[in-house]
């Protein structure tokens, strides 16, 4: 998809390195700058969650942010979701998906926790059946 | 004036006319397709993701996650799918350049990473039904198994999906089709680790802190 960044250069033209070469050693030095920086983040976010050092309210939060720092990498240096002008129309598409994926979780999240919230106890329920 | 003149000539210099490109390789279009496919998969996670998260506390006085999930499991689960990825991009790298060898080495190495996977996730769920956690025992283990299991349906059929390519890449060789099913087989590779990356971090992390 956009491995092959050039697709759009006039007929005939050639680069003067053969693009397998190019592409091969660049490629690696993606993945791997990728692999370790996964690895990274990794690793920072089983210790977030075990250690005592950091204020505890504050954990799901800092979890939470490693975890989207991680999908970012994985978007770009696994997905090679870039900002390429061939890959306007996958960023888009991302974005959308994005918008969704919140909707969904956002939405569930705040309804259910309303109506959690706005539930009689059942002392409560039991009186109302129960009047008196 | 002047200057749209210029900023014209500047972007003629990087790009060419839409008109004069002509229509975007067929490669390019099926990875497109492929990828709304992923982000449409995406959205379906999302909504098993939501009903974990509502029902994570509703163990109906039954095991917690607490009590169940064990963290060195799930850093090694997390380890073999990320080397998996890695062997998977490297697999694509042999891909681009025709290597045979190398393509069947990273193919070899991403299915038995995948499936050392799946191993320990069927594990893991074993060892919790016998305990007594099985789906029906509460609303938080219904979705944790919905969530989970349907991650870990996926890499199966990425695992068969994968075999099923080698079969097609040594009968056919380096043909287009074949070179488009493998990179979207790449693909759907990569994004199944950006779900496990949420769901360690929201189900085995989160759900453990008191």
């Amino acid at each position: 998809m956009t491995t092959e960044t050039h697709w759009d250069v006039a007929p005939g033209e050639r680069p003067t390195i053969p693009a397998s070469e190019q592409e091969a050693s660049s490629g690696f030095l993606v993945y791997t700058i990728g692999l370790l920086l996964a690895v990274i983040l990794t690793v920072t976010s089983f210790w977030v969650a075990n250690t005592s050092v950091i204020w505890a309210p504050g954990v799901p939060a800092g979890l939470a942010v490693l975890a989207i720092a991680q999908m970012g990498v994985h978007l770009v240096f696994f997905l090679h979701i870039t900002t390429g002008p061939d890959s306007t129309n996958n960023v888009l598409a991302l974005a959308f998906g994005v918008l969704i994926v919140f909707l969904v979780l956002a939405g569930s999240l705040v309804i259910m926790a309303n109506l959690n919230e706005n539930m009689m106890g059942h002392s409560e329920l039991m009186n109302l059946q129960m009047p008196r | 004036m002047n200057v749209a003149v210029e900023m014209d000539a500047v972007r003629h210099g990087e790009l060419l006319d839409i008109s004069e490109a002509g229509p975007a390789p067929k490669r390019i279009i099926a990875g497109f397709g492929f990828w709304i496919f992923l982000l449409s998969d995406i959205v379906m996670f999302s909504a098993l993701f939501a009903a974990y998260a509502v029902l994570a506390k509703a163990s109906a006085g039954g095991l917690t996650g607490g009590q169940l999930f064990d963290q060195r499991n799930v850093a090694i689960e997390t380890a073999l799918l990320l080397l998996s990825s890695y062997s998977c991009g490297m697999m694509s790298l042999a891909i681009n350049s025709q290597r045979y060898l190398a393509t069947f080495l990273g193919a070899a190495v991403t299915f038995l990473l995948g499936s050392a996977f799946l191993a320990l996730e069927l594990n893991e769920f074993q060892g919790m039904i016998a305990l007594g956690a099985t789906p029906q025992r509460s609303a938080f283990l219904s979705a944790f198994f919905a969530l989970v299991g349907s991650h870990g349906l996926h890499v199966t059929v990425g695992l068969a999906w994968l075999v099923l390519m080698m079969v097609q890449l040594s009968l056919r060789g380096f043909q287009d089709v074949v070179v488009r099913r493998l990179h979207c087989f790449s693909l759907f590779w990569h994004a199944l680790d950006i779900i496990w990356v949420l769901i360690f971090t929201v189900v085995y992390l989160m759900g453990v802190l008191p």
